[in-house]
């Protein structure tokens, strides 16, 4: 556990005013406030330093203990027990931050999954927030969870394990790379009988498949061999849902594009409509030919 | 709307400790959608999280209505570029890709 500079974290001098560090912690908050980055653990993580940095330097009880005690901060308790012989009346003079939606504090809240404050805080003022009366709803959390592209094609069950409870979530066929979905009440715990708040889900997708995901259609290309692309045949393709013969047509260009309808991934949450699969043909030139071929294609090549 | 999954515009209000004029506005604007049923103007749940972070960016960041409207806009911009960049990147790290 390290000692942290909150002067520094807030880019301000050591006797800088309240109104000073109160600008500082605004206009950093304004960047680094998870809800203007999305996706970016580093900027939460920054914002949660703010806001530790911010909560003792914004109180001037917790910034003169800081003041005196920062670099000691092995020794804050023996601080704390010196200063409760005392107190008077007992009550912790480090209790209570207000409500974040009102009073002249300024508390940003953020439901991010930074985490709690730092151990060094924690050594030195105890854990954050302990004298609060209002309930207030647990943080958010955030958290992804990896498939590949061929598990998109079904519904099916994953068990999570959140804070050691195993949680069976059911993942809806079609769902899109990036998608969020949200598990109320699996976020952090309420504060004084608040509830719970909410768990977060990223779903990263990685292609397994031999296709192109655009959407719910799918894309592939096929190679197709001269003679078939001229006087037409059959080829068979394995799609997600199965083998499919396909029936190509005699004088078939390179690219030409085909739509099997229905062949592509279920749409989200929309039972039995899928997107389509297309695929493009790509016809395959021969190569070393042999005496005789040559002659055919020089045959042929006279016939036009 | 099921009846269960909405709750009165008012009583929302009086949860968050906001005032209800900030919830009709953000309505007005379409960043949330609001229902009326009679005389009462309900807020579905799903739409409480896209509220919680307007009045993060309200009352917090102290950013006005004009603002929120701003960012909401840049936000689905940078999600949606996002999204772009990652498929891109698959796209890159996939054979003959």
């Amino acid at each position: 556990m390290d000692y942290i500079d909150y002067y520094k974290t807030l880019g301000i001098a050591k006797n800088a005013t309240a109104d000073e560090i109160k600008k500082a912690y605004r206009k950093l908050a304004r960047k680094h406030h998870p809800d203007l980055n999305p996706n970016d653990p580093e900027a939460a993580r920054f914002f949660q330093q703010l806001n530790e940095a911010n909560e003792v330097l914004s109180d001037p009880e917790k910034r003169k203990k800081y003041d005196q005690y920062g670099k000691d901060w092995k020794h804050a308790e023996q601080f704390e027990q010196a200063g409760q012989q005392h107190a008077s009346n007992g009550s912790n003079p480090f209790a209570g931050s207000g409500h974040p939606f009102g009073g002249s504090e300024t508390h940003y809240s953020y439901g991010g999954d930074a985490g709690d404050f730092s151990d060094f805080f924690a050594s030195m003022f105890g854990s954050r927030g302990g004298g609060r009366q209002a309930k207030f709803k647990g943080s958010d959390y955030h958290a992804s969870i990896s498939l590949n592209l061929s598990q998109v094609y079904k519904t099916h069950k994953q068990v999570l394990t959140i804070n050691g409870k195993n949680v069976r979530i059911t993942v809806p066929a079609g769902i899109a790379n990036g998608q969020e979905i949200k598990l109320s009440g699996y976020g952090s715990p309420g504060v004084n009988g608040g509830p719970a708040g909410d768990l977060y889900l990223t779903f990263d997708i990685k292609n397994d498949t031999v296709f192109e995901r655009k959407g719910n259609d799918l894309y592939k290309n096929v190679p197709l061999d001269l003679y078939k692309a001229m006087l037409g045949g059959e080829e068979t393709l394995d799609t997600l849902s199965g083998k499919v013969k396909l029936k190509v047509a005699p004088e078939t260009q390179n690219g030409t594009r085909v739509r099997l309808k229905g062949r592509g991934l279920p749409v989200y949450k929309k039972d039995g409509v899928f997107g389509d699969l297309y695929i493009t043909y790509q016809v395959q030139l021969p190569t070393h030919l042999t005496a005789k071929e040559k002659e055919l294609f020089e045959q042929l090549s006279n016939e036009r | 709307m099921e009846k269960e999954k909405r709750i009165a515009v008012e009583q929302c209000c009086s949860y968050y400790r906001i005032e209800q004029s900030f919830v009709q506005q953000l309505g007005e604007r379409g960043l949330i959608e609001l229902n009326r049923f009679g005389k009462e103007t309900f807020i579905g749940f799903e739409q409480l999280p896209h509220l919680e972070k307007y009045i993060r960016l309200h009352y917090e960041l102290e950013i006005n209505m004009a603002g929120i409207e701003a960012v909401t806009h840049l936000l689905h911009r940078v999600q949606d570029l996002q999204q772009e960049l990652k498929r891109l990147q698959e796209e890159k790290q996939r054979p003959g890709g």
